[in-house]
């Protein structure tokens, strides 16, 4: 109680100039506060992951070892080396300790380490949902201007027909059928074919055209959550006094819309984006699936189907984190971006 | 003006992309089926299954041997025709009269791809290491659990001297690695193995591993059976099979299996497309619950207590409809079964003296007999008062057990006993029935050339300890007689004699219905045939191409004289380059343009 008054009463003792520093320190103390929870869910993530994953059926040493010659003191030798016969309690401290220290552990069915496998699938699928994000965003955010300025003319029906019905598919169903319709043009999966001729341009080439049909699927299922966002908050922005001032002053429509109305709406966008930008990498596992992408979506697949434990905690702790990562940044650039929310 | 101009720079840039994008797919058949410079034919393989390691000590799983089998060669290897031991890295053996010490000679002239000499001191090395490197036990400790001593006294001579007489010592599926490199290796579990160039003694020799993309080898030129007639084996992974029948159709890869039958049908009027119908060595199965315990006679789960008596197990048998199944299950593409070894075996294959056969008269009359009468809703009930409702577990992904259950459902409703169908995923399964929690069970194993394993299986000692960990049976079989022929055989070095008591065991089990073998699963694949005309199938005739228990099928792989004709693919890319360049040049212009116009409209 004391503590709220404190700074108020302060202010108020000695003036303007105090304002800016304890604006500072509000500031300083939100950040604070948005960090620490960030951390705290973390934490969270940490233990649910590892209490999770000990609940899912499934005894990893005999769906690695199911019909490979073995006799009972080898598979007691493999348990023993991957920990399964401590204690819970024990088996979730070693977890912890190794957290702390950066290691993710070692997965069971690759054995090498986790954070190894995971740095090796996070670029395909950073370039893969990146680029598909970067476009679908810009397409989303183009398109639903568009609609909103013509409300309800043909181009928006069109356009947010379009978005919806793509939008409504199931992702699995889309890319099978760009495949099958796309014919010989591009390749049927991977990121790369085995037979391209080294060099740098080559490469390049080979990967752009390994890349074009997954990113069009991804493309084709999201970018209606941009369109609508971008759609609906800038509906919400034409009827505001300041557009018809801007247009009493006789600027043209092109620039009322460019200069006024959208800098304005894109505010609930740019939260909207961030908010998903943490998702998609995790939304990549279907599109991962049908094209043989090699990356962190399918990892996560793969590690199901075992259990492979460490590598579950590990692409789990990943994906949760980028979540919490980009949910963090929305909220601190909302801050910045917007003064509204500075003041409150 | 600076805004402008980034923007232009910004759309050029887009429309590059797109262009550099599009133009690949022109050509792309044509660069992908040869790379540049390259002499001689590559064989593509589809892999729909995971490589786990190129570790040859540590890789478990199926595919992942497949490949590193192609690396190292064994000290014995199976014949394509007929699957009997024949010369590996060893051309001879002798056992001693004792049966505990088998010598076994490795010729001179047989080399590393380093060009080191391959001698029995490698091989020793390589099972000494496993003796006594707990890591390095990992794939295969099983084969030399046995062994009291591995020596080379010299270069050309490797003496083993098992505890006890050992019949699979000439079955031992360990890839033997070079000492010279693996000296080396301190840390065997950290040793990914995966880096050109990596020393080894078979067919092919790795290139480059891109760890779920794909494996590159290329032909040993210096392999001891003499070169392979292709020069470059790629494995090409795909997450599931019907993009990898899309790439076999489109011509990315020349070579996948596991088709299930409808693709496999679908594939037929194809152009270009080879087929191969093998004699599988897998089998599927329905598991009775016995009676589940642990290995010290604890019963453990709750399988209903009518299937622990045998005479209910041996009507339940005949109300299977085994022809049925495979005609409408497998689509025809499997053999009936009868026991735990497949036909494609010929030396161990068993065939039942007195088959049985379908007869559900029969099936109700033995039921009636055995005192399980029918109860007023249909369902019998048995001498302790319990329906027989049963309840069969199978795995939710697999189409198989879907179907086979609503066969067995229906035959089972005809002789009084009902049947609930429970379909769980993997891992819940293998909790199921590890745990013996269940009644009826759809399993299903692969078989190696030599038995043991597979009848291992059903041994007293497979059932899991006290803790419920570390037993590898399903049917929790624990018969004596059973245990006595296993046992005989586990040490009866003489093959055929050996044969006769591995049939016996089989006849036990036909009889003792721990579980009906309900079909050897045929094996289906599909090849480009414009680009090979052959493959070393395993066995031979009517085997497979892929996953067999040797190298033949891509050692043997002969391309076309189409294939080997040599072609200007080169000239291929350089006009995908060119078009690319155009494309993006011509856009770029073209928008710039477009800019520099519209920003001239807003001047006025």
């Amino acid at each position: 109680m004391t503590d709220a008054l404190a700074p108020a009463a302060d202010a108020h003792e000695t003036g303007p100039s105090r304002t800016g520093r304890s604006g500072a320190h509000a500031t300083l103390r939100h950040v604070a506060g948005r960090v620490g929870g960030a951390l705290l869910s973390l934490l969270l993530v940490v233990v649910l992951g590892f209490l999770l994953f000990r609940v899912v059926p499934g005894d990893p040493v005999v769906a690695m070892t199911r019909g490979r010659p073995m006799n009972a003191e080898l598979i007691a030798e493999m348990r023993a080396r991957f920990g399964l016969d401590d204690p819970l309690p024990v088996q979730f401290l070693e977890h912890l300790g190794q957290l702390v220290r950066g290691d993710l552990g070692t997965s069971y069915f690759y054995r090498r380490p986790v954070a190894e496998l995971i740095g090796e699938r996070v670029g395909p699928t950073l370039l893969l949902a990146g680029t598909s994000t970067v476009i679908a965003v810009a397409l989303g955010l183009w398109l639903g201007v568009r609609s909103a300025w013509r409300r309800a003319s043909r181009f928006d029906q069109i356009s947010t027909g379009v978005a919806l019905t793509l939008w409504a598919m199931p992702t699995f169903w889309l890319g099978l059928l760009l495949l099958v319709v796309t014919g010989d043009l591009f390749p049927s999966g991977g990121i790369r074919s085995s037979g391209t001729p080294p060099g740098l341009l080559p490469e390049i080439l080979d990967v752009a055209h390994h890349m074009v049909l997954p990113c069009l699927t991804m493309i084709a299922v999201v970018y209606a959550q941009y369109l609508l966002v971008m759609r609906s908050s800038l509906l919400e922005e034409m009827g505001a006094d300041y557009l018809i001032t801007a247009k009493a002053k006789g600027l043209r429509d092109d620039q009322v819309r460019r200069r006024h109305a959208v800098p304005n709406a894109l505010l609930p966008t740019v939260t909207q984006v961030f908010m998903h930008l943490g998702l998609v990498v995790s939304g990549a596992i279907t599109v991962e699936t049908v094209f043989s992408w090699p990356g962190l979506g399918l990892l996560t697949y793969e590690a199901l189907s075992g259990p492979d434990l460490p590598l579950l905690q590990g692409t789990f702790v990943v994906l949760a984190g980028a979540v919490i990562v980009m949910n963090l940044l929305a909220d601190l650039l909302l801050r910045v971006l917007d003064p509204r929310v500075r003041a409150s | 003006m600076v805004t402008v101009r980034a923007r232009r720079w910004s759309l050029a840039a887009v429309v590059g992309v797109l262009g550099a994008v599009v133009a690949p797919a022109a050509t792309t058949p044509v660069a992908a089926a040869q790379p540049v410079g390259q002499q001689g034919v590559t064989l593509r393989v589809a892999l729909t299954r995971q490589v786990d390691s190129l570790n040859p000590f540590l890789s478990i799983t199926q595919v992942g041997t497949e490949v590193g089998r192609l690396m190292y060669d064994f000290l014995t290897a199976y014949d394509p025709k007929d699957q009997r031991p024949v010369e590996g890295l060893a051309n001879g053996w002798t056992t001693s009269d004792d049966d505990l010490t088998w010598t076994f000679t490795v010729p001179e002239g047989k080399k590393w791809s380093d060009g080191e000499e391959i001698t029995a001191e490698d091989v020793a090395f390589t099972y000494n290491l496993m003796l006594t490197n707990e890591v390095a036990r990992t794939a295969n400790g099983n084969f030399v659990a046995n062994f009291e001593s591995v020596t080379a006294p010299d270069p050309r001579t490797l003496v083993v001297r098992t505890k006890t007489p050992q019949a699979t010592m000439l079955a031992l599926d360990v890839p033997i690695v070079p000492e010279h490199v693996w000296a080396g290796v301190t840390d065997v579990e950290n040793h990914a193995n995966d880096q050109a160039p990596v020393v080894g003694s078979g067919p092919f020799l790795l290139a480059e591993h891109r760890p779920n993309e794909f494996i590159k080898l290329t032909a040993n030129p210096n392999y001891w059976r003499g070169a392979p007639k292709i020069s470059e084996l790629h494995f090409v992974s795909y997450k599931n099979l019907d993009a990898a029948v899309q790439a076999l159709g489109k011509g990315e890869v020349d070579l996948i299996n596991r088709l299930g039958p409808a693709q496999y049908d679908s594939l037929r009027d194809a152009d270009d497309i080879g087929l191969n119908k093998g004699r599988g060595s897998r089998f599927n199965e329905l598991v009775f619950n016995s009676g589940a315990a642990t290995s010290t006679g604890e019963p453990i789960g709750d399988g209903h207590p009518a299937l622990q008596d045998v005479r209910v197990r041996q009507a339940l048998a005949k109300a299977v409809d085994v022809d049925t199944i495979v005609e409408r299950v497998n689509g025809g593409y499997a053999e009936p079964g009868t026991g735990l070894m497949p036909p494609s075996n010929a030396r161990f294959h068993f065939t039942p003296a007195r088959p049985r056969t379908f007869d559900l008269d029969a099936a109700n009359a033995d039921l009636d007999a055995a005192g399980y009468a029918r109860g007023a809703d249909g369902i019998r009930v048995g001498p302790d008062g319990r329906a027989l409702n049963l309840r069969l577990v199978g795995h939710a992904n697999r189409a198989y057990d879907e179907q086979a259950a609503e066969f067995l459902k229906r035959s089972f409703a005809d002789v009084g006993v009902g049947v609930d169908v429970q379909l769980v995923d993997d891992n819940q399964l293998n909790d199921t029935s590890t745990s013996g929690a269940f009644d009826l069970l759809f399993s299903s194993w692969g078989t190696n050339p030599d038995p043991d394993f597979i009848l291992s299986l059903h041994t007293c000692a497979r059932r899991p300890n006290a803790a419920g960990t570390g037993g590898t049976t399903d049917t929790f079989f624990c018969d004596e007689t059973y245990d006595r022929l296993y046992a005989q055989q586990a040490t009866e070095v003489d093959q055929d004699a050996r044969a006769e008591i591995v049939k016996e065991m089989q006849q036990r089990f036909y009889d003792q219905v721990p579980a009906v073998i309900l079909g050897y699963d045929n094996v289906l694949e599909a090849y480009r045939e414009d680009r090979f005309a052959s493959f070393q199938v395993q066995p031979d005739p009517g085997g497979s191409i892929m996953e067999q228990n040797g190298v033949w099928g891509y050692y043997g792989a002969t391309p076309t004289d189409a294939a080997t004709a040599p072609r200007g693919t080169s000239t291929g890319l350089v006009v995908a380059v060119v078009a690319g360049v155009v494309i993006v040049l011509a856009g770029g212009a073209w928008l710039i343009g477009r800019r520099r116009r519209a920003t001239a409209e807003d001047r006025e």
